[in-house]
């Protein structure tokens, strides 16, 4: 790996668009182009996972390399001429969301649509190019899965899902070491699954819902998300954000609380707090039924009925 | 930054890593065993019929693999099954690439079926040169080839194998006939110089080697053509653990000249491996061997247990006084798995899904040590580098391209087989030696799948890498597949890229939607009879995206074959 061999605490320097950046030795081209005010839509990459780089979506071009380059994962290195809206890089970039939009449900995954939307992505043209009003033309394949409701906490609609990996790695490696869940099968037909798609209370699966956290097209889903877009009442901009300790234990983990109609809908931890890197266990991502529990009424007191009975 | 540790320990096969991670899924705590998950999963296969649940379960258990992984591990093989068959029978599968198309394949699938056998259509099976092409996946019995017990010789010709100071692969080859046990005989093998390469690598110890490797310009065989000597000296130079990988994945359809290597010269190919290991200070070599390669596997097989016996490989191998031994893994159908970070996945018992490059294998290679991969052609020229010195070496072939290439000659020629030829022969030279085009030329695929179309426009091109480079085509791994006028040129284009989206491991979006897009809109031409305008468009926005956004080399190639049969015309429409 291309690295100045300078020590802890050296910074290297890029050019992004003309303009001169220095980051610390180590951080990707993401985070350079972050700090120097460049945008740059991922879908695959999240601050709490270890890049994966697979959806493509955030590729640069670095002069002097024959392809372009994932931002969320190449180390940036002292020197690199970086571009990120020629016309190759905008090209790669509106193909890849034209892809997904052309395979997957993306109704719920808002920033990967303004992002197409962005770059143009017309996730169209694959179906038009290809009906010509006959009847035998060949029909463009789409990701397509049953809805999977198999317990009270969180769906799974693999329709919607762009196979970005994070739950896979939120499960793993990355947070839960639980490994309930992988990829499996290939190419276009790559899902994720337990093994041999058991229901997931069947799976090694303990609930702790940090897969549906990172989970960006909705294709894992809080069951109280679920069942309020059902009946057409999600309205994430009634919502509101209370940010708390966790009750449970004594780790302190941070929640945040995101409530509508003063009903808690969803339960989050910021990705950058220092405890849990936005990862939670069920109890503090999924054990806040209790809040909205009725009134506790207490019953008839023991001294009221002994004194009833001393009598 | 953490300190690497790797130990091959020789009684258990464990594998304890302790690296910077490169792999996706699975902790440092569970590797140790999983690099057995693959013989594992073929053992269950080959019992049972089918990876069932409690097979699965028991492997996972055993090696430290959860079910969940072990699971998406089993679905990314073509030759595991994870629903249990309707029948006990052992598998046959007949190759539907096109050249095997051309010979009938169809049918013959179709007949194996009406005979009762389970059949399954797939892709190149390595056997162009003997189409239409079928292997045995054996159910409670030893997988086999039926043409190794009773088809024909495959054809081998070499034109450089007269002169013993030119470099030739094949000359030993060409006397032993493929049945022979000669093959793999270490006192045969020695009586005709055999070892000789290896006490030189020893006499002349592992600079000057590399030394002689650069200066004979040998280059990759498997594709990529990446200077070997590089390749060889920066492993040299990394420390702590190393491995060496012999690449025999050859899966990329029309090419079949590792399996002929492998089956006609076995000690050949683990002396040069152990070459490989010693030169580069390696102690653990490894074959990866594609699946459907049963007489090559159980050849290199004996070649390393008489290569043990013989001394070379050991605890003192080769008399070096160091280590170094090899371990033989089968792939289970694959493409993707002959790129070689998909390989080091796939033989570490994860996904065979390409790792991004940076890092590259030099450093973070097999296990996340530096690591030498290597197409076992050009461990076969090492051989003959070390054998005649890089001058004599150089006085074949090209300035830029010394030495000689082995080419696949397959479909309309008079004699289909294995050729070998020095660098810069003339495409139409090439064509004569092989009996030349049966009929009127329609085109030639160069490099197979990956590589792209031709038309008899480009008889005089030198048969080089800077040549074909120039010309916007590419020798790949050296097949040559050529298609007379008979043949459906739509169909074979169609058949191409099925095969992408077939072989695509799924992992990155612009290959995994890209490809089968780019096959919805070819199937799409080839009804309607001719490309339309938005079509073309289409087809070079994807293959824009896929050449340059892609992870690995399966993507960036995907749409040149395509692509290249759309501007000769073969795809219906004007020539553009
Ligand atoms: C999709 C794909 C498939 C490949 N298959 C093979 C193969 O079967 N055998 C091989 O030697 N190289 C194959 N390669 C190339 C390897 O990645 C690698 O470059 C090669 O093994 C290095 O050996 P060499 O330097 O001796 O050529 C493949 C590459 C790609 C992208
Ligand atoms: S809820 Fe937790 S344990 Fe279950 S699949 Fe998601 S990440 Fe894994
Ligand atoms: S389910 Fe969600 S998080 Fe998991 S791979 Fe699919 S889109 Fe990504
Ligand atoms: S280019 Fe294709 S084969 Fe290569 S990593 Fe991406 S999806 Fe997999
Ligand atoms: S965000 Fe970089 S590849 Fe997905
Ligand atoms: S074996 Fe059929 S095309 Fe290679």
């Amino acid at each position: 790996m291309t690295s100045s061999n300078g020590s802890i605490g050296s910074q290297v320097t890029v050019s992004i668009d003309g303009q001169e950046v220095s980051v610390p030795e180590g951080q990707t081209i993401l985070a350079a182009c972050t700090a120097a005010g460049v945008e740059t839509p991922t879908i695959c990459w999240a601050p709490n996972l270890t890049p994966v780089n697979v959806c493509r979506v955030c590729v640069v071009e670095v002069e002097g390399s024959r392809t372009l380059v994932p931002a969320c994962s190449r180390p940036a290195a002292d020197g690199m001429q970086i571009s990120t809206d020629s016309e190759r890089v905008r090209h790669s970039r509106r193909m890849v969301l034209e892809f997904l939009g052309s395979a997957n449900d993306l109704s719920q995954a808002a920033e990967i649509a303004e992002w197409s939307q962005h770059y143009g992505a017309d996730a169209g043209r694959y179906a038009a190019a290809l009906s010509d009003e006959s009847e035998t033309a060949v029909e463009i394949a789409h990701v397509d899965d049953p809805v999977r409701v198999q317990d009270d906490l969180y769906i799974r609609a693999y329709d919607r899902c762009v196979l970005c990996y994070k739950c896979v790695e939120a499960c793993g490696d990355d947070a839960q070491h639980t490994f309930a869940i992988a990829v499996a099968g290939r190419g276009f037909d790559a899902r994720i699954r337990t093994e041999y798609d058991v229901e997931l209370p069947e799976s090694a699966c303990v609930y702790c819902g940090n897969c549906v956290a990172v989970c960006p097209t909705g294709a894992l889903q809080f069951r109280t998300e679920f069942d309020l877009r059902a009946v057409g009442e999600w309205r994430p901009d009634d919502q509101e954000v209370t940010r708390t300790v966790c009750s449970y234990c004594g780790v302190g983990c941070n929640l945040e609380l995101h409530t509508q109609d003063e009903r808690i809908v969803k339960v989050t931890s910021p990705a950058d707090h220092s405890v849990t890197s936005g990862h939670l266990c069920i109890k503090g991502r999924f054990g806040w039924q209790y809040v909205h529990a009725p009134a506790f009424e207490p019953p008839a007191t023991e001294s009221a009925a002994a004194d009833s009975t001393e009598t | 930054m953490m300190a690497a540790l790797s130990v091959n320990d020789a009684n258990t096969g464990a594998v304890v890593v302790d690296h910077p991670r490169v792999v996706r899924g699975g902790t440092r705590r569970r590797k140790q065993l999983r690099h057995l998950l693959l013989p594992a999963l073929h053992a269950l296969q080959r019992e049972a019929g089918w990876i069932s649940p409690g097979g699965l379960n028991f492997v996972g258990r055993t090696l430290g693999v959860p079910p969940a992984e072990a699971y998406g591990v089993a679905t990314f093989y073509e030759m595991f099954r994870t629903e249990a068959p309707a029948h006990e029978l052992s598998v046959r599968h007949v190759c539907v690439d096109p050249i095997c198309a051309l010979a009938g394949a169809a049918r013959l699938a179709e007949n194996l079926r009406s005979q009762g056998h389970a059949t399954h259509e797939g892709p190149c099976l390595g056997q162009c040169e003997r189409a239409p092409a079928v292997f045995i996946q054996g159910r409670r019995e030893p997988d086999r080839v039926p043409d190794d017990e009773h088809g024909p010789d495959s054809l081998l010709v070499s034109v450089t194998a007269g002169s013993p100071d030119a470099p030739s692969l094949l000359r030993h080859m060409l006397d032993a006939p493929a049945g022979s046990a000669e093959a793999a005989s270490m006192e045969a093998y020695r009586a005709r110089g055999g070892g000789d390469a290896l006490e030189a690598a020893l006499r002349l110890g592992p600079d000057e080697v590399i030394s002689q490797i650069s200066s004979s310009g040998l280059s990759g065989r498997g594709g990529a053509a990446f200077p070997t000597g590089i390749k060889w000296r920066a492993v040299a130079d990394g420390d702590g653990p190393k491995h060496v990988v012999a690449n025999i994945d050859e899966s990329e359809p029309g090419t079949f000249k590792d399996r002929l290597l492998c089956e006609r010269d076995p000690l050949a190919i683990i002396e040069s491996i152990t070459v490989a290991g010693l030169v580069v200070g390696a102690a653990q070599g490894w074959i990866y061997i594609r699946g459907e390669y049963p007489l090559a596997t159980q050849r290199l097989r004996h070649a390393i247990a008489q290569a043990r016996l013989e001394g070379w490989l050991g605890d003192d191998a080769a008399g070096s006084g160091r280590p170094f031994d090899i371990d033989l893994r089968r792939g289970a159908g694959a493409y993707i798995c002959g790129e070689e970070t998909a390989l080091f996945n796939s033989l570490e018992g994860y996904r065979g899904e390409p790792r991004n490059k940076p890092p590259f294998p030099t450093t973070h290679g097999l296990f996340g040590r530096p690591t030498v991969v290597n197409n076992p052609e050009t461990l076969l020229n090492v051989i003959e580098i070390l054998r005649i010195g890089p001058e004599a070496y150089r006085s074949v072939g090209t300035e830029d391209s010394p030495g000689t290439k082995l080419f696949c000659l397959s479909g309309h020629v008079g004699r289909p087989g294995l050729y070998e030829a020095p660098f810069g022969t003339p495409l139409g030279e090439l064509l004569s030696l092989a009996g030349g085009v049966q009929g009127t030329l329609s085109a030639v695929l160069l490099g197979g799948a990956a590589g792209s179309f031709v038309g008899s426009d480009a008889l005089e091109l030198p048969l080089s890498l800077e040549d074909t480079r120039s010309a916007g085509t590419t020798l790949g791994s050296g097949p040559v597949m050529v298609f007379n006028d008979s043949a459906d040129m739509g169909s074979v284009i169609e058949r191409l890229a099925k095969f992408f989206s077939d072989e695509s491991c799924g992992q990155c979006v612009p290959c995994r939607v890209g490809t089968v897009r780019q096959h919805e809109i070819v199937t799409e031409i080839r009804r309607a009879g001719a490309p339309t305008g938005s079509q073309r468009l289409l087809l070079d926005d994807i293959a824009g995206a896929m050449g340059d956004a892609s992870i690995c080399g399966l993507g960036h190639t995907a749409a040149s074959a395509v692509l290249s049969g759309m501007q000769l015309g073969l795809l219906g429409g004007d020539e553009s």
